[in-house]
């Protein structure tokens, strides 16, 4: 009765290392000599490396490497530079934009906000180029660009917040500090300010894309580990060339809620679903202050809350 | 009818958990065993409690029928139907739905020889409605600490529960489950990004393999999860996000009453700082 479900791998196998899929002539050589780590290889692969950098991986990592340490700085010199204090500190310190009196003006003083958009500037060009970078890598191997549109989408959600819905309402003070607690005080305010962002309704999509997205993972990857034992991990040769693993896993859905995805279909399911997350939640954040002032009382105009 | 072409040779009997060949039949695409008739029964007099207790209500608009728990002063005991009655019932329904539909999903599962891991997962989001609507409550004494079963009078709970402890996102456990959350997300985007960018080359390209996503994944940041260790990771990120917010909830009135942002002061106050 009782049978494995397969959840970790009991026998882990030792082959040759792989080096991975030849690359274009003109490339760069991938770097760093593959290794096994055990601890990987019971939910995974064993394998680590090798890594391509590329000069886009390398200006990436440079640029996110001077945005976190400006911000670690500044939270440094925030408590006059104890190391105690600053580990003690640490959760509650900010490396904030500058204030309303200095409107979207392009560079505020340093210590009153300038850090914050060197910082911010900093870590805009890591993030695009590191979006830039899976697109790069996903060409030289002949594969689709779906990870780098993605990817575009998240940054939409970052920009809209340092920095578009900023430019809108004319002043740096409206974007999000950093800092761990700060940051998250930033979302507090923000939405009591605006009359509760539950009523904002792509708040309320972007919410039902998130909670979807883990509840498509979790249907997508249980089902898949249920049908491990036909081989349904492979999903690339499902799809190409279906076999008894995605028929199973289609029709326990079929038959469970009358509809089904197929072993391709699921991943668009999932892709959508993802990258609405974001795409919806920057509409929610530009919109709040810039159209919209007062969501529950947009909620009462529109009849879906009750005026207090 | 509604059969896909492969279908009708896994439609064999057996794996039932109860009932043997009673219920062992389809009704159209769906599987309808012991656990689905429980099931639609549980769902149809839920589903008709709901629309009674908007009937007794003072709307029809759908975003705000609301169906409210007991209040507090009546603590745990059973409300007359108009005072929160209704929301037990529906309670009780709901429990009884989600559980034989768990519970069907295994006799499925029997049947086509597969893993219980959808049915377990389910288990998870179940043991999280258990612990908001009915471990909290009764650790906190009183039914009326339960949310509402509404569009937006939940999401009004949810608002003003968080505010009775000042700032949720203060709570480690709130935190765990948000990052768990978008991590989850952040991890099937990757997935479904990479199967898909697998399939779907470009006009005249061929399809690539899975060593193109493992070389693609290495390429990009130094390691590659593989095809089955990518299922096993988002599942279980998943599951701990649901865990991690039964947990963030329960321990909000019966562990911690006061504010989230005061529970931080232990960090501030260690002995190790002086």
């Amino acid at each position: 009765m009782a049978t494995y479900q397969n959840l970790f791998t009991q026998v882990q196998v030792r082959g040759p290392v792989e080096l991975g899929v030849s690359l274009p002539a003109g490339s760069e050589a991938r770097l760093g000599q593959p290794w096994y780590l055990g601890l990987l290889g019971i939910l995974g692969n064993a394998q680590v490396g090798p890594i391509y950098l590329g000069i886009t991986g390398v200006l990436s990592l440079t640029f996110g490497l001077v945005a976190l340490s400006i911000m670690g700085l500044n939270m440094f010199a925030q408590v006059h530079w104890s190391p105690v204090e600053f580990i003690r500190q640490l959760p509650w310190l900010a490396l904030s934009p500058a204030g309303p009196e200095y409107g979207f003006q392009m560079m505020p003083p340093l210590e009153h906000g300038g850090w914050w958009n060197i910082a911010g500037g900093f870590l805009t060009a890591s993030l695009v180029l590191w979006c830039a970078r899976t697109y790069l890598r996903a060409k030289a191997l002949g594969l689709g660009t779906h990870v780098a549109w993605a990817y575009a989408s998240a940054i939409w959600l970052y920009l809209v917040l340092g920095f578009i819905r900023p430019m809108l309402m004319g002043s740096w003070n409206e974007a999000v500090p950093f800092g761990l607690f700060p940051h998250l005080d930033w979302v507090g305010t923000f939405s009591l300010r605006y009359g509760n962002l539950f009523y904002n309704p792509f708040h309320c999509l972007s919410i039902v894309f998130l909670y979807g997205s883990v509840l498509l993972f979790a249907m997508h990857g249980a089902t898949i580990l249920a049908v491990s034992r036909y081989g349904g991990e492979r999903e690339l040769e499902q799809i190409t060339d279906r076999g008894t693993a995605a028929e199973r896993a289609a029709l326990f859905w079929r038959w469970t809620m009358g509809f089904n995805g197929t072993m391709e279909s699921v991943h668009r399911w999932a892709w959508w679903f993802a990258v609405l997350t974001p795409l919806t939640g920057g509409i929610g954040i530009l919109i709040t202050g810039t159209v919209v002032d007062d969501w529950h009382a947009w909620a009462v105009a529109h009849h879906y809350a009750f005026s207090l | 009818m509604a059969l896909l072409s492969f279908e009708r040779k896994y439609r064999v009997r057996g794996g039932t958990l109860v009932g043997g060949d009673l219920f062992d039949f389809w009704v159209g695409p769906y599987y309808v065993g012991f656990f689905g008739v429980t099931t639609f029964i549980f769902a149809v007099l839920g589903t008709a409690l709901i629309v009674y207790g908007a009937a007794l209500g003072n709307t029809w608009n759908p975003w705000r029928i609301s169906i409210d728990p007991p209040d507090v002063s009546l603590g745990l005991a059973l409300a007359p139907m108009r005072a929160g009655g209704l929301w037990q019932a529906v309670t009780v329904c709901a429990l009884g739905a989600f559980s034989s539909w768990a519970l069907r999903e295994v006799e499925i599962a029997r049947k086509l020889g597969m893993g219980i891991h959808v049915p377990v997962a389910f288990g998870f989001a179940i043991l999280a409605y258990f612990t908001l609507e009915v471990v909290r409550p009764v650790l906190m004494g009183a039914w009326g600490y339960a949310f509402p079963y509404g569009i937006f009078s939940h999401l009004e709970w949810v608002s003003s529960t968080g505010y009775r402890y000042l700032n949720f996102h203060y709570n480690p456990a709130h935190m765990i489950a948000v990052s768990l959350f978008f991590t989850t997300t952040f991890a099937l985007s990757l997935h479904g990004s990479l199967i898909l960018s697998a399939a779907n080359p470009g006009n005249g390209d061929t399809v690539k393999t899975p060593e193109h996503e493992d070389t693609f994944f290495r390429d990009i940041i130094g390691y590659s999860i593989g095809t089955l260790g990518i299922h096993r990771l988002g599942l279980f990120l998943a599951l701990a996000a649901v865990l991690f917010s039964a947990i963030c909830i329960v321990i909000s009135g019966p562990v911690w009453s006061q504010g989230w942002p005061e529970w931080w002061n232990w960090w501030r106050n260690l002995p190790i700082w002086s």
